[in-house]
């Protein structure tokens, strides 16, 4: 699949000196949603906004469908919409009002069937004649969505998209967002629920001050990076461990029952069959065994860590 | 050019104007009419006349410069400054809108209400004298051309400010005292020749001047140097923008 957009060597200073983006470089595919993750500060809502144009970036070029969108703004940008992190909206304007202003900003002439349809779609129709102020924060994410959906993009950055919503209305913006990608939009999404990563993207990058310190696909992520814990639930407890069972690194629950032995998914052998003979060897029935799979999240952390530990280091 | 988001821009300016539409026309009408009464009726009735002009009727180009003055400024200057403040801008840095585009519907809102108001103005004033425009065509170029120079001038305050209390201060401090020292209220040759001299200084002098000519063929300075300033202004404001935006400065960091 083609890149719809493509990022090289990106770097952006403020004005404080402060680097915000260093030496940024990638590359998202037509059709997938794509998840940036990264700490607060990290450089992931600066990243947007010099792709949509909000903020100014230093050097390096950035390429929407192969056009530059500095020289060629006029034609990237028409292909891109963005909703913000923060609820920046006009609170006296209506609904209605507000969306079409968005739509005709983008060079586009009204239509009035297709913001009906895209407020229907967002469940807004009913609240089309409300002022922005009367609505409730999740009331007021729609709106920004609608916003950013009035010119029919291409590419649609969601910054933070269920940021202070509830969990009902998340589950909801995970639909609209999963049907918006069906139709065929190509998501960037920033966000700090890992969850919601997880959820909805098909690949994943992580920033870290400033750096994209790694992109995969979410599922080899996962499985690459993943740690795996089977848990052997035995009938008797174990009283003594035995030389059989003493060269694997496990440990056991308070009622010495449950041993937990974690493995890495990525390695050629995980010992979990000798193991489990082991285990026979030294007596003990298994009544149950389970495993659980590290997290997004977990992974998230560990990689934040171990780039924090080393800029320490430097 | 991106007709539609000039448009988009233009026609929300105008509707926070309608929104507001009676704090916006009430406001300069009740201001004008306060003025005839002090200048025009008890203190008019000592000057009568000021170059062959009754003094009620001498006031009013005065008057409308002076309201449209500050009314250009102020509605550009909050115009602008309110999206940043609320980080409603976002949408329009991420628009397809050159900076030539954004300018063109702020500015041309902005101007469009207080040419509403001079208009209004004219009006109201037409209710305590009599109001004679000799040059109705020259009366509405200096009127447009400075509702557009100084929306500009309040587009530039608006890119700066950093608050509420900031674009306030160049209105008050600066442009209500250059026009009330302007010859708004009187013509320079009533002052003593030095203080002539001094108002010379004053741009806005000379476009009251030119103003006040369209109407009674009276003026302080020459036509030509009047349209000039006006026309020198309007050019500054425009290469100040221009520079100014094209950097993205206090709007993009």
């Amino acid at each position: 699949m083609k890149n719809i957009l493509e990022i090289n060597n990106v770097t952006k200073f403020y004005k404080n000196s402060v680097k915000a983006l260093e030496n940024v470089n990638l590359n998202i595919k037509e059709g997938e949603i794509f998840a940036l993750l990264g700490p607060n500060g990290a450089g992931k809502s600066t990243l947007i906004n010099s792709i949509c144009g909000i903020v100014n970036f230093n050097t390096g070029t950035i390429k929407i469908n192969n056009i530059d969108i500095i020289k060629n703004y006029r034609t990237t940008r028409k292909i891109t919409g963005i909703v913000p992190q923060e609820l920046n909206l006009e609170s006296f304007e209506t609904v209605w009002n507000n969306v079409n202003y968005s739509r005709g900003l983008f060079g586009k002439k009204p239509d009035h069937n297709y913001i009906e349809k895209l407020l229907k779609q967002l469940s807004l129709w009913d609240k089309k004649d409300n002022k922005i102020k009367e609505l409730s924060g999740g009331m007021k994410r729609r709106v920004l969505i609608a916003k950013a959906l009035s010119h029919k993009p291409k590419l649609l950055f969601l910054d933070e998209p269920t940021a202070s919503v509830d969990v009902e209305l998340r589950k909801d913006m995970w639909d609209v967002v999963k049907k918006l990608n069906d139709d065929g939009v190509t998501i960037i999404l920033t966000t700090h629920y890992i969850e919601e990563a997880e959820e909805l993207s098909d690949r994943v990058a992580v920033i870290n001050d400033g750096k994209i310190i790694l992109v995969d696909e979410k599922d080899k992520l996962i499985k690459k990076l993943g740690e795996k814990t089977i848990k052997i639930e035995l009938i008797e407890p174990i009283e003594k461990i035995n030389v059989n069972l003493s060269k694997y690194n496990f440990t056991l629950d308070q009622k010495n029952r449950i041993i937990s032995y974690t493995y890495n998914l990525n390695s050629n052998t995980t010992d979990i069959t000798e193991l489990l003979n082991d285990v026979k060897k030294d007596g003990y029935k298994v009544k149950d065994i389970n495993t659980e799979q590290s997290s997004l999240e977990e992974i998230f952390i560990k990689l934040i860590q171990e780039n924090n530990n080393e800029l320490v280091r430097y | 050019m991106n007709w539609y988001g000039i448009k988009a821009i233009y026609i929300h300016e105008m509707e926070r104007f309608r929104r507001t539409l009676f704090q916006s026309l009430a406001s300069p009408i009740i201001t004008t009419s306060l003025y005839f009464v002090v200048f025009g009726s008890a203190i008019g009735s000592r000057i009568t006349e000021i170059d062959g002009i009754n003094y009620g009727s001498y006031i009013v180009p005065g008057m409308i410069m002076l309201t449209i003055l500050t009314q250009s400024i102020s509605n550009a200057s909050f115009a602008f400054y309110f999206p940043r403040f609320t980080n409603t801008i976002y949408e329009i840095l991420a628009a397809p809108l050159s900076s030539f585009e954004i300018v063109l519907g702020f500015v041309g809102a902005a101007a469009s209400k207080s040419l509403i108001i001079g208009c209004v103005i004219i009006l109201t004033a037409n209710f305590f004298v009599d109001v004679r425009i000799d040059h109705p065509l020259l009366m509405m170029f200096f009127l447009i051309l400075t509702c557009i120079t100084f929306a500009l001038f309040g587009f530039i305050i608006g890119m700066y400010a950093e608050g509420f209390e900031g674009l306030q201060i160049i209105p008050i401090l600066i442009i209500t005292p250059l026009v009330f020292l302007g010859g708004s209220f009187y013509s320079i040759n009533m002052l003593p020749e030095f203080w002539q001299k001094i108002s010379l200084l004053n741009p806005v002098l000379y476009l009251i001047s030119g103003f006040r000519y369209s109407f009674y063929e009276v003026s302080d300075v020459s036509l030509f140097t009047s349209t000039l300033t006006i026309l020198t202004i309007l050019v500054g404001c425009i290469i100040f923008i221009t520079y100014t935006f094209s950097k993205g400065y206090k709007i993009k960091d």
